[in-house]
């Protein structure tokens, strides 16, 4: 009997063959008719429907443009390698800027109760707007497209990591904080060598929560923005009605997001303990 | 006279009992140590012990009453008082060695990397860990979380050693090879402990005086039982003195019959009672079977 991962991924690819047979079944143009005008025949049979690319053809895009993935050749016309260099910029700096805010904060309002009860009205009220509510108003106020969009990832980052930061700070082991206070320690030395270890894996966690939200976000604000990444590039060729090009990108940024995730739960694994 | 090494005047603890009024778990506690003494501390469950011992750690705050220790009043923690706790309480993110460094580092903030670390393995062997340098505490027993513990614990070298009832979660025979480490270890640093346990025989193996408190609330320390065994003591052969038994009895007898009504000094200072002398005689008489029970039930 082979191991469960060796009938795992004999099933997967067997689905993906099935998937794909039945979408490429599904999607072939009806047979050109014998007796058609010349006319007909340029314009691919009698067949008048557009249709949904079959996989073949979106494989075959897909090898296109991954053998080059970095070509520029003007404003439209970018390699996918690009545009997804653009978009992975913009998550990644809006990303570590919520990190440069969030953990301070998230670590405040974990340690002083105070300040909790102080901030928590704020962060209720604001945590639950859609990041791109926050779109005209960046773009009024900031006044450059790429920069707006870099704080709509910035905003929507911010409140898993900050909430969890201050969840594990809050819920860090009574003993551990005692063990530091026996020893001496001063607030800054308690936080960076118990309290930090101690919450790295809540913190984490909430890490890889807002690289998931931010990558979900990103396109749409892409889309909204427009110019570079792979959230404009999806919404232009959807206006030039190239379907595969759709189909093709969509695929890369799920492959990019796992990418991200598999990055940060990489991360997670350093920081975990048992107790 | 001079000072002792540790003073505790009037300690007391006050609760709210959550229906309005209060609940005074001990009150006017009173008692003193010597530098160098092993004293154990032993009562019912819920007289305060351990509140007795976070207060002298400055872990805990009393609601009245004063802690002084080499002529300085104890308010917080300290380095000079080094705490073991039931729970082990090591940093599970840190390696064996790491965890007493962490506290080797905390003490003495201007010594070398080699110095650190010379010094940290050196409190491990002592407890015979110097094998599991590197493992994490999840990878090793209880007994060993708690040796990793007591080294950490003297590694720092504090004036005052306080262990909240270390071996409550370990079984018999793991307690019993502790134990022995802990005689040796006290035998070669000599130690000031305060510890408190639920078992009469750890106590008399340990200690040069044991307190005996009575039951809460309105708990008192009503009397200190010397020990009148000579070290070093072992554990195998410590029951061949004729004192073991006699101190034994007397403790045992407390905790059954007199623990609900005993009553220190007027002056609130703990009677001191040697029983190994002979001059006192349990006052109700227990039978053998019954404390044979009591000290059962004591040690479960």
């Amino acid at each position: 009997m082979a191991s469960l991962n060796v009938r795992a991924a004999l099933l997967s690819v067997s689905f993906l063959i099935l998937f794909l047979g039945c979408w490429e079944m599904a999607t072939q143009p009806p047979e050109a008719q014998t007796g058609m005008t010349e006319y007909e025949l340029l314009m691919g049979g009698a067949d008048q429907e557009s249709r949904v690319p079959p996989p073949s053809a979106v494989i075959k895009l897909a090898w296109a443009e991954l053998s080059d993935p970095f070509y520029d050749a003007g404003a439209n016309d970018k390699g996918i390698g690009i545009q997804l260099g653009y978009s992975v910029y913009r998550v990644l700096t809006g990303f570590l800027a919520a990190m440069a805010v969030a953990l301070p904060i998230g670590f405040l309002i974990g340690m002083s109760p105070l300040m909790y009860k102080a901030l928590n009205p704020y962060i209720q009220v604001l945590r639950p707007i859609s990041p791109l509510a926050w779109m005209p108003l960046a773009l009024f106020i900031i006044q450059d497209s790429d920069a707006s969009a870099i704080f709509v990832i910035f905003i929507c980052s911010i409140w898993p990591m900050l909430l969890n930061t201050a969840f594990g700070v809050a819920n860090v082991r009574q003993d551990w904080v005692n063990v530091a206070r026996t020893h001496e320690l001063g607030p800054l030395r308690t936080a960076v060598t118990v309290i930090l270890p101690a919450a790295a894996p809540t913190i984490l966690t909430g890490m890889r929560i807002s690289i998931g939200i931010a990558w979900l976000v990103i396109v749409a604000a892409e889309m909204l923005v427009g110019g570079t990444g792979i959230g404009y590039y999806v919404w232009n060729e959807w206006n030039n009605l190239d379907l595969a090009s759709v189909i093709f990108s969509i695929l890369m940024i799920g492959f990019v997001g796992m990418l991200l995730d598999l990055a940060l739960g990489r991360a997670q694994k350093l920081v975990e303990y048992k107790e | 006279m001079s000072k002792p090494f540790l003073q505790v005047d009037g300690l007391s603890k006050v609760y709210p009992d959550g229906q309005g009024g209060d609940l005074t778990v001990f009150e006017d506690v009173r008692f003193a140590l010597e530098k160098g003494e092993f004293v154990c501390i032993i009562g019912h469950s819920g007289c305060g012990k351990s509140t007795i011992l976070n207060v002298l750690a400055g872990l805990d705050e009393a609601s009245s009453g004063n802690v002084v220790m080499s002529g300085k009043e104890v308010k917080g923690p300290g380095l000079e008082r080094g705490v073991v706790f039931q729970n082990y309480s090591l940093l599970p993110w840190k390696t064996t060695l790491n965890n007493i460094v962490f506290a080797v580092r905390a003490r003495w903030p201007k010594w070398s990397k080699e110095q650190v670390r010379e010094h940290s393995e050196r409190y491990l062997k002592m407890v015979g860990l110097d094998h599991a340098l590197n493992r994490k505490p999840s990878q090793l027993s209880g007994g060993m979380r708690q040796r990793v513990s007591i080294a950490r614990a003297f590694a720092t070298q504090p004036e005052l050693l306080l262990l909240d009832e270390p071996f409550g979660a370990l079984d018999a025979l793991t307690r019993g090879v502790i134990q022995d480490e802990l005689v040796k270890i006290w035998e070669e640093t000599r130690q000031t402990v305060f510890m408190i346990t639920h078992d009469v025989d750890e106590a008399i193996l340990l200690s040069d005086r044991i307190f005996l408190m009575s039951n809460g609330p309105n708990a008192r320390i009503a009397e200190s039982v010397k020990v009148d065994i000579p070290h070093p003591r072992a554990r195998a052969t410590i029951f061949q003195n004729p004192a073991y038994h006699r101190t034994r009895d007397y403790l045992v007898d407390f905790l059954v019959n007199r623990s609900g009504s005993a009553l220190p000094e007027k002056d609130g200072s703990p009677k001191f009672v040697e029983p190994a002398s002979g001059d006192v005689t349990p006052a109700s008489g227990p039978s053998e079977s019954k404390a044979e029970s009591a000290a059962r039930a004591v040690n479960a």
